[in-house]
């Protein structure tokens, strides 16, 4: 029983040191932005890893979502004698709930991981020591340029999300249900306003703060072995999984 | 230095590709109706009763969108429902003695500000007031006076049978 608590306790304060690790590892982020600006090529490098590197499997995933969602959309709607309203019902889903979610958890899988295993590596094989030695702030050069582009990324990838999806709404929707593609699009165009939009880039750029802020930190500060690394990269995938599903209630109730 | 070429151009296409997927998302699905071009003029109309009139409903004239309601608010002296209307400057040539009725879109559809002109050669201004207006039309009134008349009818022809009557208003 007493060794129960002593867990628990020793849980909690690993939590809170941890939670305190990552927001001062931000801060450090944050000062070094400006700096990191000065070196555009390796943004545009992390770019391409974070986004351009994961459009294969966001707009893939994307489609078959909006699939998916047309089917049951319409399943429930024609339920209603409704079904014309599909147009709404996506639209808003997608905007203000799935885009941003599901593309911040492929976000995580693909491209947080990623980064975690590969700052992970770099630090098991003395690479980050290494500039340490040189007096090169590892943080200014290798964290903050992947940062970044995680960050510009993934509001991209969830416009791309969500556009791909409709046009797969679309597809089953209009084209294999019969619902008329006017009545679709102006359903849509009806009921989506303009904050539908910012709420939905607003949590894509949350979501790309939160989970490559985690990816970076277990990275850079996991145990520099094998085994060090596949668990903080396990981790990465968890905890920013976790956390986006958290702020996506805390965004939601603020846009409400 | 090729290699760096190629991740580059493949940063641009992605960059590229998110942002047209944005403007997709701010221009083609969007309510673009909701908002009134730049030069608008205001409209103020005052009501007894606004039902549940938003902020942004429409305000139309023969079923066209000309404008859209700005503000709601209450005035204690009068004790009425003052709503400020914004209207597009296109629609400049609304006459003085035009009605504006809060009606329903379908039977239970949100509700907005129809205007039906007038006949008058005078057209009204930027702060203008409509004169005539009419209240928001609430269903559960509409139902409390039907039930009236029809409980009284039935009391004229005679109809004994009081048990089921409910309490009218």
């Amino acid at each position: 029983m007493m060794t129960l608590i002593k867990d628990l306790f020793a849980n909690a304060q690993n939590f809170v040191a941890n939670a305190g690790a990552v927001a001062l590892f931000f801060a450090r982020i944050v000062t070094q932005i400006p700096v990191a600006l000065l070196r555009p090529r390796l943004i545009i490098r992390q770019i391409h890893n974070a986004g351009g590197m994961s459009l294969i499997i966001i707009m893939t995933s994307a489609l078959v979502v909006g699939m998916a969602m047309g089917l049951q959309l319409y399943d429930v709607l024609a339920r209603f004698g409704s079904s014309e309203s599909l147009g709404t019902g996506a639209g808003l889903a997608l905007l203000k709930e799935l885009g941003p979610v599901l593309t911040a958890l492929l976000f995580a899988g693909r491209a947080g991981t990623a980064l975690t295993s590969e700052i992970g590596l770099m630090k098991a094989t003395d690479q980050l020591a290494a500039m340490e030695m040189m007096a090169i702030d590892s943080v200014r050069y290798v964290i903050v340029p992947r940062f970044l582009g995680g960050v510009i990324a993934m509001p991209l990838l969830t416009a791309v999300f969500i556009m791909i999806s409709l046009f797969g709404v679309q597809l089953v929707g209009v084209q294999q249900l019969g619902v008329d593609q006017g009545t679709f699009w102006s359903q849509l165009r009806g009921s989506v306003e303009m904050e539908n939009v910012q709420e939905a880039i607003v949590k894509g750029f949350v979501f790309g703060v939160a989970s490559t802020l985690i990816a970076v930190h277990e990275g850079f500060r996991c145990v520099p072995t094998a085994e060090g690394v596949g668990r903080a990269t396990t981790r990465a995938v968890v905890n920013s999984a976790v956390l986006v599903l958290i702020l996506d209630y805390m965004l939601t109730a603020v846009f409400f | 230095m090729r290699q760096s070429r190629t991740v580059e151009l493949s940063a641009g296409m992605f960059v590229l590709l998110g942002f047209a997927a944005l403007w997709f998302l701010v221009t083609q699905i969007t309510n673009r109706e909701a908002e009134v071009g730049s030069g608008s003029y205001q409209l103020v109309a005052k009501y007894e009763n606004i039902g549940s009139l938003k902020v942004g409903a429409p305000v139309s004239m023969a079923g066209v969108t000309v404008g859209r309601v700005d503000a709601i608010s209450f005035d204690q002296t009068i004790y009425k429902a003052v709503v400020k209307l914004r209207i597009n400057p296109e629609f400049d040539r609304i006459p003085d003695d035009s009605d504006a009725s809060i009606m329903t879109a379908g039977l239970l559809g949100g509700q907005y500000i129809g205007v039906t002109a007038g006949g008058s050669d005078v057209f009204l201004q930027n702060g203008g007031q409509f004169t005539l207006v009419q209240d928001a039309f609430v269903l559960e009134k509409l139902i409390n006076q039907l039930a009236a008349t029809f409980l009284s009818k039935k009391d004229e022809s005679g109809d004994g049978s009081e048990s089921t009557e409910p309490a009218a208003k």
